[in-house]
């Protein structure tokens, strides 16, 4: 036996263990996307019998024509950027919080985590109706004093309200990161910062956030991935309304899927939808190894 | 060295083991689920709503008449139950044997083929009494002259008014108001504590749009025109929803593009409406002062008399159904007389589902029951006319949709950009462009210009 054919089966041997599960996902994940593209081909309307023909690229030339599309591409860019950069701003201030020593700190933390351990459907529904109500919701309560009592903020402000649950369920998220990469300082360097006379927004500005940028970068291409992805809240806040002012790429499918049933439209927007998140993805994930990295070479 | 090298491969079987396992256990779990057939079990998909929670506990009357037949109920609600149902017929995959479906699916999938012509097994019971259907009901459940769906609920659509509001005021409603008077009492009694009226404004075809096409009919207005042209752009449209979302405006509900059924109904028993314009299952859901204060009044109207909507929840049979016979035999028995006398000596007359069978109103226990609602509502179902619903002849059929394929879509959008100028976002006109250009594209389908 050769070095390279015995290096071969070494290497066989580490993947055995693996194949049963790597086997699964491929099947699991793999055959449901090709057959996507293959639907995304064909005029396929479940409500016409017999519409099943072949359309070439015909569905996706659609796309590009169709107003629709480009509202919710909008829409998806607008909310992904609002609830990331939103939610790190504040997952950032949070964490600073936490990271330093303040009263209750545990419970505090423990409080700061559940939004994001409640089922997103069940908290754009608290929202809706206990918290955003103009008849019944508490935020209308509170702000009657200054005349804002009716407010009908779900249906006047309707991305403002979806963001504003979005960024409730995503900071948690980008708390914990940050402040992952917050506890991994050493104290000392801030203690000689302050020795060289250094006062707190500079060594913010120069010490802590050019630490945790990496964490930071993580956190909005990690929640950027799964905002993209945001249906849940927008199905109980707005159904996309009102108008098509809240319609993202996921629901603008839902809605071409399951109020149209035209599969073959609907498979189209999904393969538009998979490339533009495994874009994000490959940033994300390039993110994930640049920090490892930085760790590898401590 | 043998040794050292033996016990890593040992472990290295040992996780391949639980892989494959995991992986069989996982595919196993995939492809369980199909029972064994053979037995004499129907399943039946069903709207989740009072009606049908109180057949699943009747359920047991049935079997323990039919020993050889096991019915499995799926309760869904309303928009999952459409798409589930849907994809079963359109696959073809026999999932189910009996489902609920609307007035809107009914005529549309019996044209495909999808549904089974029920009037052969009508035929072979003679004590089912098709002639006792309420023939708004009847017509709207048929197509050529053969019922595909026999109704379980039905309704109509009246005016709910709070008497003792209404004469504070002074103002008695008359039993066939039009939407000028209703306009007006509207606005009289509203106040900082109670609105005048509840109107849905809720978008979804089956919520919003429902009351405001009644709305349209009555005003003059239609979808189409005999040719398919869309007529969203005439003075009638614009008309109808400039005096609905003004009404919702001066005198409606806080909120009104939340507001759906449910709402509605929990702000009128709170007293925090005086009137509501919905469906007459309504007033069967009133509490307290609600209940006892309430008056009743026929669909209000302006150019069309008879404006009320019709809705008939009703089990239809796939064709891809191979349980026919059995899946009849308790479609027969969910829908017949005894049925409905079942359910008045079991779980009390209230619960008795409305709007299917003239002869229910003609039981005494069921007309103490229902109270001051109970005409009103068989007169509405019978009046309404589902191959005539507006003033100018249109090519479809259907009062508070129109009965093509496209229209859940089309009506979704369409209410959306109306519940866009509920919340101020733009003016009636823009909305009713782009509708105009959503039922356009629509109506090409069919032959209509643009």
């Amino acid at each position: 036996m050769t070095d390279a054919s015995v290096a071969r089966r070494d290497a066989w041997v580490r993947r055995l263990p693996l194949l049963p599960a790597f086997i699964y996902v491929f099947l699991v994940t793999q055959i449901p996307f090709v057959l996507t593209i293959y639907y995304s081909l064909f005029s396929w309307n479940l409500l016409e019998p017999g519409s099943f023909r072949f359309a070439g690229l015909s569905n996706y030339a659609e796309l590009v024509t169709d107003e629709s599309i480009r509202i919710a591409v909008w829409n998806t860019v607008l909310l992904t950027l609002a609830v990331i950069s939103i939610s790190v701003v504040i997952g950032l201030g949070v964490a600073m919080l936490l990271n330093s020593e303040v009263f209750g700190k545990g419970l505090m933390r423990t409080l700061m985590i559940a939004p994001f351990l409640i089922m997103p459907t069940a908290g754009a529904l608290i929202w809706k109706d206990t918290l955003l109500n103009p008849l019944f919701g508490l935020l209308p309560y509170l702000l009657s004093p200054f005349g804002l009592g009716r407010v009908d903020w779900v249906n006047q402000f309707p991305m403002v309200s979806v963001v504003t649950v979005e960024v409730w369920r995503w900071t948690p998220f980008m708390m914990l990161i940050i402040l992952a990469g917050l506890q991994s300082q050493n104290p000392e360097v801030l203690e000689a910062a302050r020795v060289d006379g250094a006062n707190a927004f500079q060594a913010f500005r120069r010490i802590t956030l050019p630490l945790v940028r990496p964490f930071i970068e993580l956190g909005a291409l990690l929640g950027s991935l799964f905002v993209v992805q945001t249906y849940d809240s927008i199905f109980m806040l707005t159904y996309g309304g009102p108008g098509q002012d809240t319609t993202n790429i996921p629901f603008l499918l839902y809605l071409v899927a399951f109020q149209g049933f035209s599969i073959g439209q609907a498979s189209a927007i999904g393969v538009v939808a998979v490339i533009i998140t495994t874009v994000v993805a490959t940033f994300a994930l390039r993110t994930l190894f640049s920090i490892f990295q930085i760790e590898a070479r401590r | 060295m043998r040794d050292r090298e033996a016990r890593p491969r040992g472990r290295i079987v040992a996780t391949t083991v639980i892989g494959l396992l995991i992986a069989l256990v996982a595919t196993a779990c995939g492809a369980g689920g199909g029972g064994n057939s053979g037995s004499q079990t129907i399943t039946l998909a069903a709207v989740d709503n009072p009606q049908m929670a109180d057949l699943k506990k009747l359920v047991g009357d049935f079997q323990s008449a039919h020993s050889d037949i096991t019915v499995k109920i799926v309760t869904l609600p309303e928009d999952q139950l459409r798409q589930q149902v849907t994809q079963d017929v359109a696959t073809n995959s026999g999932r189910y044997d009996l489902f609920t479906i609307g007035t809107y699916e009914v005529p549309l999938w019996a044209k495909k083929g999808w549904i089974e012509n029920l009037s052969p097994y009508i035929a072979k019971d003679s004590s089912y009494d098709e002639s006792d259907i309420i023939p708004g009901i009847h017509k709207a459940l048929s197509y050529n002259g053969n019922l595909y769906a026999v109704p379980f609920y039905g309704e109509s659509s009246m005016l709910m008014y709070r008497k003792d509001m209404l004469s504070a005021k002074g103002i008695t409603m008359p039993d066939h108001p039009t939407w000028d008077q209703v306009a007006a009492a509207a606005k009289a009694v509203n106040s900082s504590s109670v609105n005048g009226i509840c109107l849905r404004g809720l978008p979804g075809w089956g919520e919003q749009l429902a009351p405001l096409d009644t709305v349209v009919n009555t005003f003059g207005g239609r979808w189409f025109d005999e040719h398919w042209n869309a007529q969203l752009t005439t003075p009638a449209w614009k008309d109808a929803v400039t005096f609905y979302i003004n009404l919702l405006k001066s005198a409606g509900e806080p909120g009104a593009g939340n507001a759906g059924f449910t709402e509605c109904l929990n702000a009128y028993n709170n007293g925090k409406v005086a009137m509501w314009y919905d469906a007459t299952v309504g007033a069967s859901n009133f509490t307290g002062t609600a209940a006892s204060n309430s008056g009743y009044a026929f669909a209000p109207t302006k150019l069309k008399d008879w404006s009320g909507w019709l809705w008939a929840w009703s089990l239809g049979m796939p064709s891809s159904s191979k349980k026919k016979d059995a899946a009849w035999t308790f479609a027969d028995w969910a829908t017949s007389k005894d049925y409905i006398k079942l359910v008045g000596s079991k779980l009390g007359w209230a619960h008795v589902p409305p709007g299917t069978r003239t002869s229910t109103y003609s039981l005494s226990e069921y007309q103490q029951a229902a109270g001051g609602f109970a005409q009103v509502t068989v007169d509405s179902i019978a009046h309404a006319d589902v191959t005539h619903p507006t003033v100018d002849p249109v090519p479809y059929i259907g009062i508070q949709y129109v009965d093509i394929d496209e229209f859940q879509q089309l009506g979704d959008q369409v209410s959306q950009e109306f519940a866009k100028v509920i919340a101020g976002g733009q003016s009636v006109d823009q909305a009713l462009q782009k509708a105009q250009a959503l039922a356009a594209a629509v109506g090409k389908k069919y032959g209509g210009g643009g």
